[in-house]
Parts: C-alpha cells; structure tokens; sequence
C-alpha cells in the first residue's frame, strides 16, 4: 500500500486541454465545493455506519440520536463550537469589515511600506 | 433530508427506485481493497451523474427550447441547421454551462476516487496479479507503439489513459476503470460491469442458435469485462482478448483467472495490423463500445483487417451508441456530442455521423450481410428497477445499437 503513489497520481490531469464553461474563477471555485460537497457525503456516510453498528452492537436504542436532548451545558459546548467554526469559516469576511475602517486610518500595503523603509535619507 | 423521514423499521427499499450501494459490485480476486471512505465516494458520485442526468439535464432541454433555440434563430434568420450550431449556441446559456461544468467536474472527480484506490493499492495488485499470471494467456509487447488516437488525449479524462504504468507490472488503469465502471453507469452494467458483454451473447444465442465459434477476437477489451460472459458462454472457443495498454491485460487476465476463466488470451496489439494471425483465423470478431475511441485511417484498417481475419461464415459485431440519423433531433445530437468535446472522446461526434454500412462495403463485406440491430443490459441481478429505467444520460445508458457484418 502506498499513500505517497496515491497522493501523487490521483488527481493527475489527463492529456488534452481542459475546457472552462463558466468564468474560470467560478468554475475553479465550484470544483473546490463540489469536492466538498462529495466528502461531506463520505462523511455522512460514514456516520450512518457507525451509528448503525452501535445500535446493533446494543450501545444505544434504535431512535436514541434522532432523541437526544442536550442538557444546559451540553448544548452551550455545542453553541460555542458552531460560533466558533462559523468565525473561522467566514474570517475573511471579518477582516474585509475590518479593512474598511484601517483603510480610513491609513492602512497600507506591505509593498508600500517597504518603499518607505527602503527609501533613504534626504541628501 | 437526514434519511430518517420514515417510521422506525419502515421498510424504506420497497419504496426505493434509485441506484443500488456500490458494494453490490462483484469482488474478484483481484478487485482492490477499498476503504469505507473510497466506497462512499463511489456511492456519491454515482449518484451525482444520476441526478444530472435525471433532474439537471431537463432543464438544459428547457432552456433550448425556451430561450436557446428561439435566440438562436433569431441571430441567424434560420434554424440551426446541425448538431454543432445548436451545441455552440447552448455554450452560451448558463444552464448548459453549468451542467457541463458539473458534468466534466464529476467525471475528474470520478478519476481522482478510482485512482486514489488504484495507485495506493498499485504494488499489492501488482504482486496479486504475478501470482495470478498464467505462461500462454498474457502476451505483451513493451515495443507496441502506442496510437495517436489513445496518446492525444486521455479518454474520459483518464489520466494516463490505458497504457500508462505507474510501477513495473502495474494493473492500476485496470483498476481504476473496474471500480470506477459503477460510477458512470450506476450499477446498470451489473454485478460484474458484464451487462454489455451479456447482452450480446443473449443476441447470438437468439439470432444464431446454430453458432459455434471455435476462435473469437475481442478488440479494445479493456480489463476484459465485456469478453469473459462471451468466453463463458462459448467454454471451448479459444478467445482473444486484444489491448494496446499493458496494465489493462495485465489485470484483465489476472481477472479471468481469479473468475475462473481460463480459456481467453489476453494480448498486446494494435487491431490495425495482426499479421500473427492467419487469414480467416476468426469465426467471431467483437468490439463492445470501442469504435468511438478510434480514427478514421485506423477504423478503416480494422474493419479492413477484420474481413481478412473472419472464416467464411463468421461474424463480426460492434456494440455502439447510436448513428445520428436525420429523424434523431438535433438538441439530442447536440447533447450527445458532449463527450466528444467536453470528455476527452474527439472520434466520438465524427463515428456517430458516418455510414458505417458504406466502411463494411469497402472493407469487403457483402451488402446483404450487414447486420443492425438493438441490445441493453440486463442488470436486474442487482439493480431491480434498472427492467424498466428511462432516464437517458446522452451516450452513457447501457443500451447499444448493434451493427456488423457476416462474411
């Protein structure tokens, strides 16, 4: 078994051209969510598996998940951790709002500062 | 949504009409091991060239007709009048855009999950099918030029196509086509992606009950798949089952073998030009969805070489998609034609337009020999609701139309 052969072989591109029927930008964006799309259904899947072998195996009754009731502290953890996926999912979004008010406070490009600092004294 | 809308131990299968879990595909001895994950992948993707096809490509029909087709007319003062006008002004609708993109994305996707498999289980099959290797059934030649029509571009988005090996003695394009086979057909070729192969001995047995083919060639046989249900049918015809990729015949025969088929030769060559063969060498002559990946010097020479190799009496039958004839329309010509352009098939749209009739006559067949007929799958050994499935996905449903030839 060889994950190093699989990892570099798996997604090779095939000869021929690839054609682009959206905006290229769109489209690349669309192959990246529906690899998403797909191993989300793997997980899924996964779950469902593992879900049906506990209940066989007798760990939890038939209808225990579709029945649980988290308690107080339970859901609070829950809660937290969406809020904090969710920062994490839209960080750009925090920072692209944040940019607005930097940009009136002068906020520059890293390039832009570099020519300041490089810039030598005046003769 | 979560798949729990029934009551507990409601019996959610009788109502199911969709595709089967993959895991019903047959496990040979040389079928890779595969992971929970790999699995569900497959399952996935099935099911997503199932959705297009079903609930996607409608609309693509829709927006022809409402909008595409009318606008079109308008910018030309005319109808469109062929498959290509009508394919370029869909290029410009988002609906058709969007599905092909979808569509394309789904076939690289399909690549990517059958060759994560197949290259991380590359050495183990490799050895798995040295062990399998039988003296007298794999006859490879390293020196076979590999046509232009296979090196070009890689068929279906195939990295690497049929011939190209990862490891010595790989067989891992054969196993990425054998796991990957559910995913474009949905399970419609059945427990052992055989349905094509069935469903032309079922023809044989019922057109030619008296047929009893001592030497049958199988050309462009792949991992062998379509060959072993005519090898099995015919136990004491002596096959031959022809390839230009190693890692295919490899694994093909490795396959036979595991399936306990021992009378198919798996060989390395280009059906252009077999001079190891005599002159009326063959009583039966196949090719299962093979036609579409040659060209037209290379055709003509197989069809051409195909009159030479056939005793008389004998029979030569390709499994295709159908001819575009004038009463197909041609929105449909036009969504067939997708794969020639959109998934790596170029001899794909130019197959489907020529006379095929007229290319036996020239290779010397008798006019009054030519045979045309239809053939499907039979995939209810798995997949019940397959008996009666309408949904067309434009060059993929496992129903063929047979034209031949009778020397």
């Amino acid at each position: 078994m060889s994950v190093a052969l699989a990892l570099a072989e798996a997604g090779r591109k095939p000869a021929g051209k690839r054609p682009y029927f959206l905006d290229a930008q769109v489209e690349r964006v669309l192959a990246i969510t529906m690899v998403v799309v797909q191993e989300l259904a793997v997980a899924r899947e996964r779950i469902d598996t593992l879900e049906r072998l506990l209940e066989d195996a007798g760990v939890f009754q038939p209808g225990a998940v579709e029945g649980f009731k988290p308690t107080a502290d339970q859901a609070a953890e829950r809660g937290l951790w969406t809020q904090e996926y969710l920062a994490r999912v839209l960080r750009i979004l925090q920072q692209e709002g944040e940019a607005i008010a930097a940009a009136k406070k002068g906020d520059l490009y890293s390039e832009e500062v570099a020519a300041e600092l490089t810039a030598d004294a005046p003769a | 949504m979560d798949g729990s809308g029934g009551a507990p131990g409601a019996a959610v299968s009788v109502a199911y009409d969709g595709l089967p879990d993959s895991r019903i595909v047959g496990r040979h001895g040389m079928f890779p091991a595969t992971t929970h994950d790999d699995v569900a992948r497959i399952n996935f993707l099935a099911q997503l060239n199932r959705h297009l096809a079903t609930n996607v490509a409608p609309f693509v029909k829709t927006a022809w007709e409402a909008r595409v087709e009318p606008a079109a007319r308008a910018r030309l003062g005319r109808a469109p009048g062929d498959r290509h006008e009508v394919r370029q002004a869909l290029l410009g609708d988002p609906m058709f855009a969007t599905w092909s993109a979808l569509r394309r994305l789904t076939m690289e996707q399909r690549q990517q999950a059958g060759r994560w498999i197949a290259a991380r289980e590359a050495e183990t099959l490799a050895a798995r099918a040295e062990a399998y290797a039988d003296e007298g059934r794999l006859d490879l030649d390293p020196s076979l030029p590999i046509p232009r029509y296979i090196s070009a571009v890689d068929h279906h988005c195939m990295p690497g196509s049929y011939h190209k090996e990862l490891i010595p003695g790989d067989v891992s394009a054969g196993a990425n086509y054998d796991v990957g086979l559910f995913i474009t057909t949905g399970g419609l070729l059945g427990r052992w992606s055989d349905g094509g192969g069935r469903a032309i001995v079922d023809w044989v047995r019922r057109e030619r009950p008296d047929f009893r083919p001592r030497r049958i060639l199988d050309i462009g046989a792949t991992l062998g798949h379509n060959v072993l249900p005519i090898a099995m049918a015919f136990p004491d015809a002596e096959v031959i089952a022809l390839d230009v990729g190693a890692p295919m015949l490899r694994y093909g025969q490795a396959r036979a073998k595991a399936m306990g088929v021992d009378n198919v030769r798996f060989v390395q060559a280009d059906a252009t030009s077999l001079p190891m063969f005599k002159d009326g060498a063959f009583d039966w002559i196949q090719t299962t969805m093979f036609l579409h990946e040659l060209s037209l010097v290379s055709m003509r020479a197989i069809f051409a070489e195909s009159h030479r190799l056939l005793a008389p009496g004998g029979v030569v039958l390709h499994v295709e998609q159908p001819q575009y004839t004038p009463d197909m329309p041609l929105f449909e010509q036009a969504m067939r034609d997708w794969d020639a352009f959109y998934n790596n098939e170029p001899f794909w749209s130019t197959l489907h337009e020529i006379d095929l009739d007229a290319r036996f006559i020239e290779a010397g067949f008798d006019p009054a020999g030519l045979i045309h007929d239809k053939v499907s799958a039979d995939a209810r050994d798995i997949f019940p609701a397959a008996a009666g499935d309408t949904v067309e996905d434009f060059g993929r449903k496992a129903a063929w139309r047979l034209v031949g030839a009778t020397r």
